[in-house]
């Protein structure tokens, strides 16, 4: 049986309202780890958990909260990461949507590690209603006594405020989500600093994603070791996966990392298999900025082993022949779907979010968006894919955030899987939109 | 505010002078910049833009910009570069719905571009255009964060997701008849949509 923790009370019915939460065993782990541990403990059980960060980059937590710099008479801030944007993935939303005091409660309990006495959730502008269900859930802890002076007589005290964004993909970077939260655009810093040492208005932070905080509940609860047995090697825990695209059943999902893909995506407990009889095509499995793989490449590693939903087997080959979980936006295409066209659909999306700060970001990314519109609009040379791959090998690593390099993977994954698709349309001149709409909603 | 913002719309002394929230509003302002410490005001900014959205005809007009400032006590210019940054803040008026269709992969896939052509045909306006009655703007954004209910579409503070062409015509229908989107400041606690 699967083990889910961060899911496991989803289908209570009124699990959203402090009642039900707190019924079903909630904030356990504030009352452990303010009754019966040190905030240094607390780190300590995240360390041992070998919990990694679950907004993208996959940076083990614990360590993250052990470089917080703690100076006498500074404030410290627990910032929570829930500007969800990369294409493909919704998992935040929905955790946050269905089960707001999960989110609520790890903000406590890691704030209380961090020693932080406020803590703030920059959701983005777009969840507007999230941000409601949050402030709610909020509410009913500070009447509850979980937030405000004194939590259960331990002395700590915290605050947990919300606050909304406008629209910006790079405030998911998390200096660029300070400026943001400070009120102004969200240009990445340069770093280091780094937020733990100077975050958020030059105090000691710790930015972590919606998934992970929530994720120290079960691990306080559970103990740091018994969460560590869960998982697979150093992928340790469950992970939520967002699956959507060509599927029969798109939704989120709570895996234990080391589910085999291939069960992911055909088992009826998962995804269940493609939709209207099709075949699969390809994956982007963690995002849109991690490198797309054919079906042969996601099913099976080029050694022929299975490939596993983990950070490391999905890994395993590096970027010839692998891609990585990112933030778990797992978006499966069927054998029908143009590749370029898919690939445009990114492009545009990171032009359009580029901040503007750094050249190679700002200019690569629209010459990008511009050259894969002529392989749709038949004004393509075969030698433009030889261009789109110059193009894209000159952002990386020459920006101050990882943009760039977000932006310039998908494109290099595309070609160095689908560079035939490229030089058909250059060939042929003749892309033909398919239409989406009848295909896959049959008037019945 | 200088003469001249974002090159057709111009600060009009006259019309700054009228603009003033109202006092629930005020209210949740002076409540937003509670929740930082003192000194911090800056940071209610975008939270402030977007209430000032809500209030003062679905965009941030040079003089509206300028009252923002007035009121975090910060330099007009400062409320105008976060304006200019973020894509949910217009700084050209817009019809009463903004209609956003999201376009990118999942919602493609699952026939984004066929929405949108659906509601062009509808509506009789292209992207970027707004019905002449003023009713509806039509636009395309990026990700929405619901990719798994794609194809979706936002219209103020909603999200409308799964779209079928029937779902668009009632939702269009809906709109049309109520007038206007639900905003942020319509949504208390109680009313989470």
């Amino acid at each position: 049986m699967a083990t889910t923790l961060l899911l496991k009370h989803i289908a209570v019915p009124g699990i959203k309202s402090l009642d039900v939460y707190r019924n079903m065993g909630g904030y356990a782990s504030v009352e452990k780890a303010l009754r019966t541990l040190t905030p240094n403990q607390v780190t300590e059980e995240v360390k041992k958990s070998g919990l990694r960060g679950r907004g993208g980059a996959g940076f083990p937590t614990g360590m993250k909260w052990g470089f917080l710099a703690k100076p006498e008479g500074v404030p410290r801030y627990l910032v929570c990461n829930a500007d969800e944007s990369e294409p493909g993935t919704f998992k935040d939303r929905y955790l946050m949507e269905h089960i707001p005091h999960a989110l609520i409660e790890g903000m406590i309990t890691s704030s209380y590690a961090l020693g932080a006495r406020k803590s703030y959730i920059y959701i983005r502008g777009e969840y507007f209603y999230v941000s409601r269900i949050l402030q709610h859930a909020i509410d009913e802890a500070y009447a509850a006594g979980w937030l405000g002076e004194n939590i259960l007589g331990s002395g700590f005290s915290h605050d947990c405020y919300v606050q909304v964004g406008a629209g910006a993909y790079i405030c998911g970077e998390e200096t660029a989500l300070l400026e943001s939260l400070e009120g102004k655009r969200g240009n990445p810093r340069i770093k280091p600093p780094f937020p733990a040492v100077a975050g958020l208005w030059g105090c000691p932070t710790v930015v972590n994603n919606v998934e992970t905080i929530a994720a120290v509940c079960p691990i306080i609860t559970m103990g740091g070791e018994a969460y560590s047995k869960i998982g697979i090697g150093k992928s340790t825990g469950t992970k939520l996966i967002s699956a959507s695209g060509h599927i029969n059943k798109p939704g989120v999902y709570e895996i234990e990392l080391g589910l085999p893909v291939e069960e992911f995506i055909f088992s009826d407990a998962y995804c269940g298999g493609i939709r209207n009889g099709r075949k699969l095509k390809a994956v982007v499995a963690g995002g849109s900025s991690v490198p797309i793989l054919p079906a042969e490449l996601i099913l099976k590693t080029a050694q022929g082993e299975p490939r596993l939903m983990s950070y490391e087997s999905l890994a395993e080959g590096g970027f010839q022949t692998g891609t990585m979980l990112g933030s778990g936006g797992f978006i499966v295409m069927d054998d029908q779907t143009s590749i370029v066209k898919n690939l445009l659909t990114f492009a545009r999306f990171y032009h359009h979010e580029s901040c503007g700060q750094c050249s190679p970001c700002r200019e690569g990314t629209g010459w990008m968006e511009k050259l894969i519109s002529k392989f749709l609009t038949g004004t393509a040379h075969e030698s433009d894919v030889d261009l789109l791959w110059d193009i894209q090998s000159k952002i990386e690593g020459k920006t101050i955030c990882p943009l760039g390099e977000a932006a310039a993977w998908p494109v290099a994954a595309a070609i160095r899987h689908f560079k035939s698709e490229f030089l058909e349309l250059a060939r042929n001149k003749s892309y033909v939109e398919i239409n989406h709409y009848k295909r896959l909603q049959p008037v019945s | 505010m200088s003469a001249e913002v974002h090159g057709t719309q111009k600060f009009d002394a006259t019309k700054r002078t009228q603009i003033v929230f109202s006092a629930s509003a005020m209210a949740l302002v002076q409540k937003l910049i509670s929740n930082y410490p003192e000194g911090k005001e800056k940071s209610a900014l975008i939270p402030v833009l977007h209430i000032a959205q809500a209030e003062f005809g679905g965009w941030l007009s040079p003089e509206v910009m300028d009252y923002v400032a007035s009121v975090l006590q910060i330099k007009p210019v400062e409320v105008f570069e976060v304006a200019s940054f973020y894509t949910m803040f217009h700084l050209k008026p817009v019809g009463k719905c903004v209609l956003e269709v999201c376009q990118t992969s999942s919602c493609w896939l699952n026939g984004a571009e066929d929405i949108v052509h659906y509601i062009e045909k509808k509506l009789g306006i292209k992207v970027g255009e707004t019905t002449p009655d003023g009713m509806f703007t039509l636009k395309v954004a990026e990700c929405l964060g619901s990719c798994g209910t794609a194809p979706m579409l936002q219209c103020g503070a909603s999200y409308h997701e799964n779209l079928t062409y029937t779902k668009v015509d009632q939702i269009l229908d809906q709109y049309a008849s109520e007038g206007r989107p639900r905003y942020y400041t319509d949504l208390d606690y109680t009313n989470t949509l």
